[in-house]
């Protein structure tokens, strides 16, 4: 049988880039390919140029025996080639059977539409109500109405970007009986994703670049995740190393914490109680949207809570700002890098004078000392080793895992007593993430206490001491994390209702 | 096929320099305008731009650059601030009346008590009155989240028909037989705004923009205030995370800005205008927007910017009477200004790519 899609040299440069150089790879029918590579590696690239949003500079793609090079993402979808984005383009004013016909050609009229999206919602086990509100869904129900979209085309390529990084295991579980569905009927599909344990249990082929090259391809199957890994960074992989702590006192409390969302997507957060030690790290897991956000800006001070429900070393602290909990010791690292965590037109140094003047009195009288302000960025750039050219870049010049570790050792660097960091190696290379994790457990075991809110499961079970999840602006008790088993993770994440796969 | 491409970071080299290239654009067009207005427009231009400074009467056109300058700087300075942090004051031009009210009507409470700290103390109430009219919209858009481009913006008419009433009325000259406006200053020597050396145009509203000029600069550069200001304009949910409390960066833009536009108001009407009248002030208000940002904000480029724009005005009076060209036509040439200076300011965070690049 004939390759589905075949591509052979494929370049694309942007102005002091190559982000593709000279990349082949063959997907059989009924293939799943997995794309491999870390955050810029150009797997992304690779795909637009497939699905028609970017044009090649060189070498050619046949698709189905026949020269392809779509000029646009129309083109490639009359072809057969649909893709699924990482983040959704849907409406959330509109219900699903609305998002959907928005993106047809000709769309038929809405009866038979929902009709066509019932029936294949349910012969590919994947539960749908086509007049639900698409702002009602959760992220897991959101991806399966772009999946839909996908699937009333009849590709004969589905791509999917990083599809399981919005799921709860539950969900992930749902979506792998549905690829492996579409697989039997011969559907290829190519698949991009950086957990290789996923990789390992889904995919026939994977393909692994790294800085825009092909490094290899191997079968997922028979290759270790470790091996996979160290092919995608071209280096052994440094395990984060958990030394030995003792808990000691509560530092940070929170006592029935409830907060309105501050937006009408937003979420509240109802009745939250937690406590973290001295020396402890405290992993809060959970899908996105489910209060994240909210809770980080409650502790770091940007949202200010009711008397009596925050207390830190037993002071209640619900009134101070940022920069008073700052003073004490509260310090806390935003998901967002670009925006939040960091002004993205500002310097380095800059972007130090946020977070850090209280603490580095990188002031006086009002005053900013630009040198000092220079002198701790410098520190932080050698300390955390950030690829720069210097303290004077602007942050939104550095890639995302070194702005991230910028962002990271800006805090710890000012030795808090109690760190917050939200989604801390979110889109971050495996070598920068493990330098990250690294850090996250010294400071710990320095006698500091860490509460990491994280979508990432592994990365949980690798630095928590006791783990608790976010569902709906709720808290789970939090439980020792050794010993967690999947399945426990999943019921605590609120993955247990409306997800049982319909059976056809 | 032109393609714009965002840069890594913002040029350094195009941030200077899409002023110049603004100003020598709005001359091209300008030209053009005149041209079709039937003006030679070489002559026009170098009416407007050169004669004032070089030609036969620069002597009295010289005096006249920092006369306009002076409040065009000194409102801009302000609006600098609330513009950077994303506070949107479009009023200075009813700030700057609302100053100049309360300015002179305490000095014409005093009249005629001579002594000199009747005009500092106008000074003061210049300031406040300005200070006190933004707070309108400053404490609106606070406490009830109103927008304060509208808010400032509509105070504008409310501003100018106090002062027509005041013109009219209550500050209305007792000894002026019945015509409307007030004692005029020059009879009032404590509190008239008097040139400091005469003939060059330098009078203390003059000398209040150097300063603010200064001021500013040290405020943008070096202090956490103007630290913060930048930050809330740039990225405010980093500038909340950094600990700004945006309801005080509101009030202390909107309030910096109101003060030195009705310091302006009050330094205009104690001495270059003379009195208060109908229609003493002459838009400086809306003018300083665009001197605001054709000086990118930067209070050096501001102060050039006004001196700029001042020259537009001084020779576009001159083109009025010498060419016959209409007083609109000077209002357009302003305003393509404003326009050519926002188009071209892509330049600062872009770059054109030209040329299709080779698909196989």
């Amino acid at each position: 049988m004939s390759a589905v899609l075949e591509l052979s040299g494929l370049t694309k440069a942007y102005p002091g880039v190559i982000a593709n150089d000279d990349v082949s790879l063959t997907i059989q029918p009924g293939e799943v390919h997995a794309l491999l590579g870390e955050n810029g590696a150009g797997k992304s690239t690779l795909v637009k140029m497939i699905y028609g949003l970017v044009k090649p500079d060189a070498g050619r793609m046949i698709f189905l025996g026949q020269e392809f090079a779509p000029a646009e993402p129309r083109a490639a979808r009359a072809a057969g080639v649909a893709m699924v984005f990482q983040h959704f383009s849907l409406f959330e004013a509109l219900d699903v059977a609305e998002n959907i016909a928005l993106g047809m050609e000709h769309p038929p009229n809405m009866r038979d539409l929902a009709a066509r999206i019932t029936e294949v919602s349910q012969a590919y086990g994947l539960p749908l109500d086509p007049s639900r509100l698409v702002g009602d869904l959760s992220a897991g129900e959101r991806q399966r109405v772009e999946i839909i979209r996908c699937l009333l085309q009849n590709p004969k390529l589905l791509i999917m970007d990083e599809p399981t990084s919005v799921l709860t295991p539950q969900e992930v579980g749902i979506l792998f009986q549905t690829l492996e569905k579409l697989r039997s009927e011969g559907t290829s599909i190519l698949y991009i994703s950086h957990k290789l344990e996923e990789i390992r249990r889904l995919c026939d082929a994977a393909t692994i670049l790294r800085l825009g090259k092909n490094v290899g391809t191997c079968d997922p199957k028979v290759e270790t995740a470790r091996a996979m890994a160290e092919m995608m960074v071209g280096a052994t992989l440094h395990v984060p190393e958990r030394k030995p702590h003792e808990r000691t006192q509560v530092a940070l409390e929170l006592r029935g914490l409830s907060l309105a969302a501050p937006s009408a997507f937003g979420t509240s957060l109802k009745e939250v109680s937690l406590n973290v030690h001295r020396g402890e790290i405290l992993g809060i897991g959970g899908v996105a949207g489910n209060g994240q956000d909210e809770l980080t800006a409650a502790l770091s001070g940007e949202m200010p809570v009711a008397a009596g429900q925050l207390w830190f070393e037993g002071q209640d602290i619900g009134a101070l700002g940022p920069n008073e909990r700052r003073a004490l010791g509260l310090l806390a690292a935003p998901e967002e890098r670009l925006g939040h965590a960091a002004a993205p037109d500002m310097s380095l140094t800059e972007n130090a004078v946020l977070t850090a003047t209280t603490r580095k009195s990188l002031t006086r009288k009002g005053f900013v000392n630009w040198r000092a302000a220079e002198g701790y960025t410098k520190e932080v750039i050698a300390q955390f080793d950030v690829r720069t050219p210097g303290p004077h870049t602007a942050a939104r010049a550095l890639s995302g895992g070194n702005l991230q570790k910028y962002v990271i050792g800006r805090e710890i660097l000012q030795d808090p007593d109690v760190l917050v960091v939200n989604q801390p190696t979110w889109g971050v290379d495996a070598a920068a993430a493990a330098a990250i994790r690294q850090a996250l457990l010294d400071l710990a075991a320095g006698g500091a206490a860490i509460i990491v809110i994280s979508q990432d499961l592994d990365e949980l079970m690798e630095i928590s001491d006791r783990f608790a999840a976010l569902n709906e602006g709720r808290l789970t008790p939090p439980v020792p994390a050794s010993g967690l088993s999947v399945e426990k993770i999943g019921l605590m994440m609120g993955g247990a209702h409306d997800l049982e796969p319909v059976h056809v | 096929m032109i393609t714009l491409e965002k840069r890594p970071e913002p040029s350094r080299f195009w941030s200077w320099a899409t002023p110049v290239l603004a100003v020598l654009l709005t001359m091209v067009a300008g030209g053009a305008m005149f041209a079709a207005l039937g003006k030679d427009p070489v002559e026009a231009i170098r009416t407007i731009f050169w004669d004032p400074l070089f030609g036969e009467f620069a002597f009295y056109y010289r005096g006249q650059l920092l006369v306009k300058a002076g409040p065009l700087i000194l409102i801009a300075i302000g609006l600098s601030m609330g513009f950077r942090a994303g506070i949107w004051n479009i009023g200075a031009e009813g700030q700057y009346i609302i100053g100049a009210i309360c300015g002179a009507a305490l000095g014409l409470a005093f009249y005629p008590f001579d002594s000199f700290i009747v005009f500092p103390l106008m000074v003061l109430a210049g300031a406040l009155g300005g200070f006190l009219w933004a707070m309108i919209p400053g404490i609106l858009r606070v406490k009830f989240n109103t927008n304060e481009i509208l808010v400032s913006l509509l105070l504008v008419y409310v501003a100018e028909f106090i002062l027509a009433s005041m013109a009219l009325g209550a500050l209305k000259n007792p000894d002026g037989a019945g015509f409307p406006g007030s004692r005029n200053f020059r009879s009032y020597p404590s509190g008239f705004n008097e040139e400091i050396i005469a003939g060059t145009g330098l009078h203390w509203g003059v000398v209040a923009a150097f300063i603010a000029v200064i001021f500013a600069y040290v405020l943008f550069a070096r202090h956490q205030m103007g630290f913060q200001i930048k930050l809330a304009g740039q990225a405010p949910r980093a500038a909340r995370f950094g600990g700004v409390n945006p309801s005080r960066l509101i009030l202390f833009c909107l309030g910096m800005s109101g003060a030195l536009a009705g310091l302006a108001g009050l330094f205009e009407v104690s001495g270059p205008a003379g009195q208060v009248s109908i229609d003493f002030n002459v838009g400086y208000g809306f003018t300083a927007i665009i001197v605001a940002f054709l000086g990118r904000l930067h209070p050096v480029g501001i102060l050039l910017a006004g001196l700029l724009l001042a020259l537009t005005y001084i020779g576009g009076e001159a083109a009025q009477s010498s060419l016959g060209l209409p007083a609109a036509a000077i209002q357009a040439f302003q305003g393509m200004l404003l326009f050519f200076l926002l188009a071209v300011d892509v330049l600062t965070n872009f770059r054109f790519r030209f040329g299709k690049r080779e698909v196989v």
